[in-house]
């Protein structure tokens, strides 16, 4: 439209010199500002179109997927799923929302697994803890979540293979080292300060724990491929599920937790079950 | 003295074999002497009994985990059949607890009952000596046994620690590590003391080789010993009883050490010992191949000292970390306060309170009967406020399971806890000391009252009353004339009669309970010339109120 206006306007303009009027030479006055306006503008779009064109040639694939829209379906299917439940805390733009969520840009397709495979997120409510729950999604909508994650700046990537490919022992004692400190000797989780808590591995699977390593969710530090390499975290993986399926050799396991339930169990059964028995005795004899 | 009378001739070849043992060792006197002590039968005054018994087996189990255990702290690479620790490095204390405990037939089975009978134990004790305290029986002539008792507990305590550290764990090194800095921190001697404990810095190659001396053969044989004394005091002093017909501070009411006493003692060990059998094989206890081994740099979560030393860990989890900063570079950690200090006093008092309780009641006579914890409101009220005050630091022991098995912040475990040590002693010496007073005066009125039929009658005037049955003969207004005398007295109609003996039978009667009454009526007749001046309570079968089973009591001869 502001095309055909212009041929219209020089037209006219063209038409105006013959008559050579003043009030027509004020007019021709105007007209060329109004050219050089409408000439800056197309140059200024021209300039514009290029630089689009020059950085989509020079920038990474994926941006350049992004900025000519050739989303694939998962991460459109990704997307629809983020707009319906996670852009009140994360934001439009996954960069997060002050005092909600924190910004996705970067957490990679890792963190997106763990949280939304757990079932931590979508959070039930801000608390100090985000405890494990059924899944709100399903896997294959889990996986248009990390898509769409993963095309929006990146990050940590799921592993691939055997995920308890590693050394039994050495694994365990990377576990003593490394978790035990917050997910007890076992992987039966313990408290943390004001609320928080590491959780138990009771139900968590191989890549969770694996993607948990890679991503550091909540108050557990990243474990990334420089402090403990692929295989470690293999190895880690093993003993973790090794532990969990072992039978308990001495019998009813008591929650694995040692102490203090052994003495619940002295005091409630032991002595529970003495006190019965001296009672009865002193009731018959 | 009760010099045995010849009998005649022995006929049979026991009798004759006896006889020849008994001309040459002359051990007929003392033998029937003891045979014959007589025991009273009260259900509580077998808990002590308990302790006993589980340190038997304690003996008898640990002796066979020695002949596999090797307290060495050398490093030696696992070989074993545990899968997970293969190759793993480890000393060989560790080593040789997962030998016993995979490799060795039965010894899992042994480990396990070893250690429940070691919380059993403590566990015993404990409630054994509540049983002393709130029934009185450690007032005058038994003060030096109460002393021997809080001994004996603290020695126990020492066995459980060194038997806790013993495999060299990461659960137990990381208690001995505790211990390392309780030592520590004591001022002045602290760093001596460690040093002389561990022969050196922390861990050092000599903790675990002096634990296990210190835990099979001092610690055993000084309990060994001073139970030994303990019981030698008990049938020098008698046992105490509980007020009834017939008891005095003069008798003994009860049954015979043989054969009543010693059937029912072997009964209770047979007990004892299927229970700990059943723990050890049903319940998994210490799994030490889950902990891994020991390693100062490894620490896990959850990391408890066993039920005994929990209200130390729960002390110290309370105490504000305040260290006192002296002039001269010199620091008292703020954990020497609430260790050394907290259980020094808290042991300090509990052996010094029969000795406290005398200077402050100024009661210097001699008791054998105990008194009914409702009838000495302030002692039942003190030892419910010291309870409170040891349960807040024992479940605070455990506040971060607690924390996190019912989802309550860590934080404010420690502040209810913090906060329940200062408040809620006092507020359960409050509500015990109301309780007794209430329990007390319940009694008084039933005994001027009588007991509450349940029947309502309708006067001719229209007023409903409830008819109440007198327990014994009533003055001219209707009011009893029974005094308390320290016994039960029944609160119900079908706990009338109740002082008569327990109607023989173990799983069903076998004899007629008229008959039971008659017999008994009988030997009251009897009894009546010899305790004429006694006054006379009451009993219930529950509390062991039998006042004519065991024969005669007997004025105390020996």
């Amino acid at each position: 439209m502001p095309f055909s206006h212009s041929v219209a306007g020089l037209r006219a303009r063209l038409r105006r010199r013959a008559d050579g009027t003043p009030s027509s030479a004020a007019r021709i006055r105007r007209r060329s500002k109004q050219r050089r306006r409408l000439a800056n503008i197309a140059g200024l779009l021209a300039a514009l179109v290029l630089t689009g064109v020059g950085y989509s040639a020079l920038a990474p694939a994926n941006a350049a997927d992004d900025a000519i829209s050739t989303q694939s379906s998962a991460e459109q299917a990704g997307e629809e799923l983020y707009t319906r439940s996670c852009i009140s805390c994360h934001g439009s733009n996954l960069q997060g929302v002050s005092d909600r969520g924190p910004s996705l840009i970067g957490v990679g397709e890792a963190s997106v697994y763990f949280q939304v495979h757990t079932g931590r997120m979508p959070l039930v409510r801000q608390e100090a803890d985000a405890a494990r729950k059924p899944a709100v999604f399903d896997n294959a909508e889990i996986e248009q979540l990390m898509a769409y994650i993963q095309a929006n700046g990146g990050g940590p990537t799921l592993p691939s293979g055997d995920l308890r490919e590693g050394d039994l022992a050495e694994g365990g004692e990377l576990f003593r080292l490394n978790c035990a400190s917050c997910h007890n000797f076992v992987g039966a989780g313990g408290a943390l300060s004001s609320g928080k808590a590491a959780p138990s591995l009771g139900d968590a699977n191989d890549l969770e724990i694996y993607a948990a390593m890679l991503s550091g969710p909540e108050n557990m530090p990243v474990f990334g491929d420089n402090q403990l390499t692929p295989e470690q975290k293999r190895s880690i993986i093993d003993y973790v599920q090794t532990l969990k399926e072992q039978a308990d050799p001495g019998g009813a396991g008591i929650g694995r937790t040692g102490p203090v339930s052994e003495g619940l169990v002295m005091w409630v059964v032991g002595i529970g079950a003495l006190l019965f028995g001296i009672f009865w005795m002193g009731t018959k004899a | 003295m009760a010099t045995a009378v010849a009998p005649g001739q022995p006929a049979t070849k026991i009798g004759k074999a006896a006889t020849e043992i008994d001309e040459r060792l002359i051990v007929a006197g003392p033998l029937r002497r003891t045979l014959n002590k007589v025991f009273p039968d009260h259900w509580s005054f077998l808990l002590g009994e308990i302790a006993l018994y589980s340190f038997v087996i304690l003996l008898l189990s640990g002796t066979y985990l020695t002949f596999f255990f090797d307290a060495s702290m050398a490093e030696v690479p696992y070989q074993g059949s545990y899968a997970p620790l293969r190759g793993v490095e480890m000393s060989q204390a560790y080593e040789s607890t997962l030998a016993l405990s995979f490799d060795v037939r039965g010894g899992l089975f042994i480990r396990q009952i070893h250690h429940w009978a070691a919380l059993l134990f403590v566990a015993s004790i404990v409630v054994h000596l509540l049983r002393i305290f709130f029934t009185g029986a450690f007032r005058k002539p038994r003060e030096t046994n109460w002393g021997i008792g809080v001994v004996l507990l603290v020695l126990a305590l020492l066995m459980g620690v060194t038997g806790y550290s013993m495999p060299d764990d990461l659960l137990s090194g990381t208690g001995l590590r505790i211990i390392s800095a309780i030592l520590l921190s004591i001022p002045v001697i602290g760093t001596w003391a460690h040093w002389a404990v561990f022969d050196g810095d922390y861990v050092g190659d000599a903790i675990i080789g002096r634990f296990y001396i210190v835990h099979v053969l001092i610690i055993p044989a000084i309990i060994l010993a001073l139970i030994a004394v303990h019981l030698l005091l008990l049938i020098k002093q008698k046992h105490t009883q509980f007020p009834g017909p017939g008891r005095t501070e003069h008798n003994v009411v009860g049954n015979r050490l043989f054969p009543a006493f010693a059937g029912k003692a072997t009964a209770l060990f047979f007990i004892v010992f299927g229970l700990c059998a059943a723990l050890g094989g049903l319940v998994q206890i210490n799994p030490i191949w889950l902990w891994g081994p020991y390693n100062p740099a490894q620490v896990s979560a959850g990391s408890q000292p066993d039920w005994y030393i929990g209200f130390l860990d729960g002390s110290t989890r309370l105490m504000p970390a305040w260290d006192i900063n002296l002039p001269g570079n010199y620091t008292i950690p703020a954990l020497f306060w609430p260790t050394v200090v907290v259980a020094g006093a808290m042991f300090t008092v509990l052996a010094l309170y029969p000795q406290l309780e005398r200077k402050l009641t100024g009661d210097t006579a001699s008791h054998h009967l105990l008194q009914r914890p409702r009838d000495v409101p302030v002692r039942t009220s003190v030892g419910v406020m010291a309870l409170t005050f040891y349960g807040v630091l024992w479940m605070s022991g455990g506040n971060d399971v607690i924390a996190d098995k019912f989802d309550i912040s860590l934080n404010a475990m420690t502040w209810v806890g913090r906060i329940g040590m200062v408040v809620l002693p006092p507020v359960a010496y409050m509500i015990s000391y109301r309780i007794c007073l209430g329990l007390q005066r319940h009694d008084r009125e039933v005994l001027e009252h009588g007991i509450e039929t349940g029947v309502i009658r309708r006067l001719p005037s229209g007023e409903f009353i409830e008819v109440h049955q007198p327990l014994g003969p009533v003055d001219e207004h209707g009011h009893g004339q029974l005094t308390y005398a320290g016994a039960p007295v029944p609160k119900k109609m079908n706990q009338v009669g109740g002082a008569r003996r327990a109607v023989k039978g173990f799983f069903s009667p076998i004899e007629q309970p008229s008959q039971v009454e008659l017999a008994s009526q009988q030997e009251r007749r009897g009894l009546a010339a010899a305790e004429a001046d006694e006054p006379v309570g009451s009993g219930r079968p529950s509390e062991g109120g039998r006042p004519s089973e065991g024969g005669r009591p007997q004025d105390p001869r020996d």
